[in-house]
């Protein structure tokens, strides 16, 4: 039953994060195309999650969290970067 | 431990369903301050939910308890209402919706 429900949920993020591509790739404006990068952080922590479970293995936590962390910078950075046209003033 | 795998599935379904719903909102949605609410907000919850349904897979299946998968629970918890508000100032600054006659365009 437990390999049923991560099968689904594959699938799942893997059109989720289909959506978030269009949008990076179609984006009229450049905050749509850091939103839809942010959004595709977020899902890859949702994948390596999946991939603990599903291999059975504490190993990706460590990833996970990197890739966290690693994502909301980036974020605040770019973000940063458009609003001053600098990030550290 | 059939029940443990009722639970883990469910927790698991319902943040891929929510990760979903965060990521079409971000596809259909026709302009960027509603597009920002999709993935902030629907997208936080599913992923917190999943690393919840990890948290107690690995609580059954190791001995002892493993909390660690809460940790990144809150630092998302803790972080996408900041990068919302970056993106929201951000995207003010561009000027991005003065010309489709939006309420703050006058």
């Amino acid at each position: 039953m437990l390999s049923i429900a991560i099968a689904i949920a594959f699938a799942m993020m893997t059109l989720a994060q289909l959506l978030n591509l269009y949008r990076l790739f179609k984006g009229p404006s450049l905050p749509d195309r850091i939103l839809a990068l942010d959004t595709m952080y977020i899902n890859s922590i949702a994948l390596f999650v999946l991939l603990g479970i599903f291999f059975d293995t504490t190993t990706y936590f460590e990833a996970a969290l990197i890739v966290a962390v690693m994502g909301f910078i980036s974020t605040v950075a770019t973000s940063k970067y458009l609003m001053r046209g600098d990030i550290v003033e | 431990m059939l029940i443990v795998e009722i639970i883990v599935s469910f927790f698991l379904l319902l943040g891929a369903f929510f990760a979903l719903a965060g990521s079409i909102g971000l596809y259909r949605l026709k302009d960027f301050f509603t597009r920002l609410h999709g993935p902030t907000k629907a997208t936080t919850l599913g992923v917190g939910s999943m690393a919840v349904a990890s948290a107690i897979y690995f609580s059954f299946h190791l001995e002892g308890i493993s909390l660690h998968e809460v940790l990144i629970t809150f630092f998302l918890f803790v972080t996408a209402p900041i990068s919302a508000h970056f993106l929201a100032k951000a995207a003010r600054h561009q000027r991005i919706h003065e010309d489709k006659g939006h309420p703050d365009s006058d």
